[in-house]
């Protein structure tokens, strides 16, 4: 079962029916590194979390699709010209929502994500606690 | 004749199934029933014919029998043979089948093996057993029949999934299952402890090898899953917190915990209750998993048709299942007495931190991996990725790595730390120093320090325990515990590394160029088309030289396959003692140029041999116990014979 | 720690009512575009064919509000919606195009063989105007207002009975 969705993942890495393929070559930095390497980076680090919005599993930089390749040109020539991470993240945000983001911020919609396990912790301090009370 | 000879071996099972959930039943109503004593029979016959249902689908496979609807979907006459049969659980209906299978053997066994708990608890266990298999053969007969032919019969099957066509990810698959599905049995001892309330340390026994082996299969599985992402996906990633991974962590922080909750129940007689949830939730965790990915309720992922029907089927069994495991146990739960005392500095101490942290990750894998579809049910979409998982999972983690170290060395009961002052002062000793040597030498960022920090603790203190004890009086069990300890320590260095030191090189180079990546220098020899059985593809030839040393071939492919027509980058990879050079080949670029993608991993294969590490020390660990449970079967049948020598006809060496 | 128990239960309930409800809803597979309402960003685009021109933000703040077609020549679906696309070009919509990752030659077969109901087809060839308005793939079409404030994001082929709702949303963008 598990292998099912992780090969329906992968079809769509390796861009589904070879007839609806574009044959231009990819963009500029789809598969080109910044020169600088701490601008390469920051921008590495960043595409590890955003969203290939063609293949809906898997970050844009584990993905041959050819959308990937233009958001991580995107990535990569907005770094060079001096943005911060963040700016870039918040600009495709701005664009297509959270869900082009991996890393969730705490909104409105996601502060459960975090108070959850805030209050699991205190929970397990709580079990903990108790089992320390009842030994004695 | 053999799909309708298939299809009639799993109805009967099924049947079966039923008789031993009645007799089951009935005889724990009625103690003494003569019912009873059909339960055992009823299991083992219906393992048999599962087994045969399941054997039947393997041969219409291995002949590719294009009358049958799931082979001709499935599979194609020009596949290698091993591939064939890989086809008969690379589906949906064939999986199932594996499902009920696994779980219709696991019944047998038990059935045929165990006779050292109370009958009636043995009762209630077979009956929940055969109660969890109905729903699934009823769901495999109902709505995903593997043996419905096809009328007429095709000319040709359509083909595997290509990236199907590889012996690990043939292989992967019902690794994972035996590990899923074994946990049923743990469910299903839970289930029949709660009807009987006799939960004891001999209960614990009885149970823990199932546990240890399903968890065996469940590790193997989910290293080699992450192994085959890893070459596979050809972007040297080896874990995505995706959704369908998370779907098999989670069954596995659930049977971790169980596996040492059982050694308390076991050898201390505490943490009663707290295992018997540990059973439900380990099983429902996989039960879950299945429907998540079944249903097709998360990924949103085109390729396959999902189909709400099974999914609405699958959620019912759960709804059943689980809900009603878990409302017997908040029934019944206060009714188990809590079992023996004991101080918070004490091994027992130590694994319930173990236990409550590994609940706790599990929670955090289930919230991040369901929080989408919860904002989906207010129209906001969100993507829960490694940016959550790694530093929220941390926060449990991370401390529990330091128990983790220690724990081992505290006795059961009550300790002192005066004992193990010595001990604990080299922990962390070796910890600091790895922890400032990262900082101040190699710069290395926060989190893969704490990594490598604490794997270099946890590996001194998996062996620790083995201080002052002889060596070869060790039981096999304690191996299993070291090794399996020193196992997470090496695939956390190994992660840790990964992390911190990997090199990634892009190109687009000529024929004859030569790229650096780390201590690598590799040249593009040539590229050249290369056709194997049903695919035809484009072959770099690279020579890789480490720090000008020789030179070593490397021959990444990108394949094109034609049934169904699709495309795979086959990486290729280069293992030193000391990590993998990873090398792919992409597209053509512009003026005769080709896309290579290098990477240089120092320690990454170190994170597979933790995992198999892991899996070794609990293979010593069954191993230990299931050896001393002979030696204690064949004293107890001397002492029998001892005492009852005039009703033994033969002498009892023999038999035992 | 008994209503610990009972706490897990409703949990478990929950989530199952949770799986149920998401059952029964229909899946929406789409990423919809976030910038609805939000002025079209800047861009200029060179001409993708010879016979039309370019394509910039400001021709699509020049007053008139004007369908914005994103579509390939090696898009399966954009075949399909060419006769819809010529339909709405007939019911007076202005209708401009984006060429995401083609050849001119690509495209001028493409309109050869399917139709030109465009005004202007800029050519993109990295997905910058593509990913500048959140879209996410082809074909897709958005009905921008004269002031180029982006109103409304069709998202796959256009089917007959998307015509309408496209000519309601052009007329209500001022058309």
């Amino acid at each position: 079962m598990s292998v099912r969705l992780i090969l329906a993942a992968l079809l769509l890495v390796f861009a589904g029916p070879v007839a609806a393929q574009d044959t231009l070559p990819p963009a500029p930095y789809a598969y080109r590194q910044l020169d600088d390497p701490a601008l390469e980076a920051k921008a590495q680090a960043l595409m590890e979390t955003l969203r290939c919005l063609k293949c809906q599993s898997q970050s844009i930089a584990d993905s041959d699709a050819p959308m990937a390749g233009d958001m991580r040109h995107q990535v990569r020539t907005r770094i060079a010209a001096g943005e911060d991470p963040e700016q870039v993240r918040a600009w495709l945000i701005e664009r297509y929502g959270d869900y082009v983001s991996y890393k969730p911020e705490i909104s409105a919609t996601t502060w459960p994500l975090f108070a959850i396990p805030v209050a699991l912790l205190a929970l397990a301090v709580l079990i903990i606690v108790r089992r320390l009370r009842k030994a004695k | 004749m053999i799909a309708e000879f298939g299809l009639a071996a799993l109805w009967l099972s099924a049947a079966l199934a039923g008789l031993q959930l009645l007799a089951g039943f009935l005889g724990l109503r009625q103690s003494g029933s003569e019912l009873s004593a059909l339960v055992r029979p009823a299991a083992v016959t219906q393992a048999l014919l599962c087994a045969l249902s399941f054997g039947a689908l393997l041969l219409l496979f291995a002949r590719t029998d294009l009358s049958v609807a799931l082979v001709a979907k499935n599979s194609h006459s020009d596949k290698p043979f091993i591939f064939k049969l890989a086809g008969a659980w690379g589906n949906h209906e064939g999986s199932m089948l594996l499902w009920v299978t696994v779980m219709a053997l696991a019944g047998g066994l038990i059935a045929f093996l165990e006779r050292r708990l109370p009958e009636r608890t043995m009762l209630a266990t077979l009956a929940s057993q055969a109660f969890v298999g109905l729903g699934f053969y009823a769901f495999l007969l109902i709505s995903s029949n593997p043996f419905e032919r096809l009328v007429p019969a095709a000319a040709e099957g359509a083909g595997l999934n290509p990236l199907l066509q590889d012996i690990g990810l043939a292989l992967h698959p019902p690794t994972l299952y035996f590990g899923y599905v074994g946990l049923s049995i743990a469910f299903s001892f839970a289930v029949g402890a709660l009807l009987t309330r006799q939960v004891t340390p001999d209960f614990a026994k009885v149970m823990r090898p199932w546990v240890l082996g399903a968890w065996i299969f469940l590790t193997l599985g989910i290293t080699a899953g992450s192994y085959w992402a890893y070459y596979e996906l050809g972007w040297g990633g080896w874990w995505f917190w995706d959704p369908v991974e998370n779907a098999s962590l989670m069954p596995w922080l659930a049977a971790t915990a169980l596996l040492h909750s059982v050694s308390v129940l076991a050898s201390r007689d505490a943490l009663r209750a707290w295992t018997i949830m540990l059973g439900v939730v380990a099983f429902s965790m996989s039960m879950i998993g299945t429907f998540l990915v079944r249903s097709g309720i998360l990924t949103s992922v085109h390729a396959f048709a999902v189909d709400p029907e099974r999914g609405t089927f699958i959620l019912v069994l759960l709804a059943i299942y689980i809900g009603g495991a878990l409302a017997l146990f908040a029934f019944r739960a206060g009714t188990i007495a809590e079992g023996e005392r004991f101080s918070v500095l004490s091994r027992e101490g130590a694994l319930v931190v173990n236990n409550v942290a590994l609940s706790a990750i599990l929670g955090i894998v289930l919230l991040g991996t369901l929080y989408p579809l919860l904002t989906e049910a207010f129209d906001v979409r969100v993507s829960v990725g490694p940016p959550y998982f790694n530093p929220v999972g941390a926060i449990f983690f991370l401390p529990m790595l330091v128990v983790l170290a220690i724990g081992p060395l505290l006795r059961w009961r009550r300790d002192s730390f005066a004992r193990i002052r010595l001990p604990v002062i080299a922990i962390a000793v070796v910890g600091s120093a790895v922890l400032l040597a990262g900082w101040l030498i190699a710069g290395i960022a926060l989190m893969p320090l704490l990594g490598m920090s604490l794997a270099a603790a946890v590996a001194v203190g998996s062996f620790l325990p083995l201080r002052g004890r002889s060596l070869r009086r060790l039981p096999l069990p304690v191996w299993g515990m070291v090794i399996a300890h020193f196992g997470i320590a090496v695939a956390l260095f190994g992660m840790a590394a990964d992390t911190a030191f990997t090199r990634e090189k892009l190109v687009a180079a000529q024929v004859g160029e030569t790229a650096r990546v780390g201590p690598w220098s590799v040249k593009l020899a040539s590229v050249d088309p290369v056709a194997g059985p049903n695919w035809t593809a484009l072959e770099a030839r690279l020579l890789a030289s480490y720090r000008g040393g020789g030179e070593h071939e490397l021959k990444p492919q990108a394949r094109s396959f034609w049934t169904p027509p699709q495309q795979t980058s086959e990486s290729a990879l280069l293992t030193r003692w000391n990590g993998q050079l990873y090398a792919v080949i992409g597209g053509e670029a512009e003026g005769g140029r080709w896309q290579l993608r290098l990477w240089w991993k120092p320690f990454v294969t170190w994170i597979w041999y933790g995992g198999v590490l892991i899996a070794l020390g609990g293979f010593l660990a069954l191993l230990g116990r299931l050896s001393g449970d002979l030696r204690r079967r064949s004293a107890q049948a001397k002492i029998a014979a001892r005492r009852a020598p005039e009703t033994v006809s033969e002498p009892v060496e023999v038999v035992a | 720690m008994t209503w610990l128990r009972w706490v897990l239960l409703a949990l478990v309930a929950a989530l199952f009512g949770l799986f149920a409800w998401q059952l029964s809803q229909p899946k929406d597979e789409f990423v919809h575009s976030a910038m609805i309402g939000e002025p079209i960003p800047e861009f200029d685009l060179p001409a993708a064919v010879t016979e039309r021109p370019g394509l910039s933000s400001a021709n699509l703040a020049d007053g008139q509000p004007k369908l914005l077609n994103i579509f390939a020549s090696w898009c399966v679906p954009c075949r399909a919606e060419a006769p819809q696309l010529a339909q709405l070009e007939a019911s007076g919509a202005n209708i401009v195009a984006v060429a995401i990752r083609d050849r001119p030659e690509d495209v001028a077969a493409f309109l050869e063989a399917y139709g030109n109901p465009f005004s202007r087809i800029g050519k993109d060839d990295i997905s910058a105007v593509q990913l500048s308005i959140g879209s996410s793939g082809v074909p897709e079409t958005f009905v921008i207002d004269g002031q180029g404030v982006i109103r409304y994001q069709h998202i796959g082929d256009i089917r007959d009975s998307d015509i309408p709702k496209l000519l309601e949303e052009l007329r209500k963008a001022g058309a």
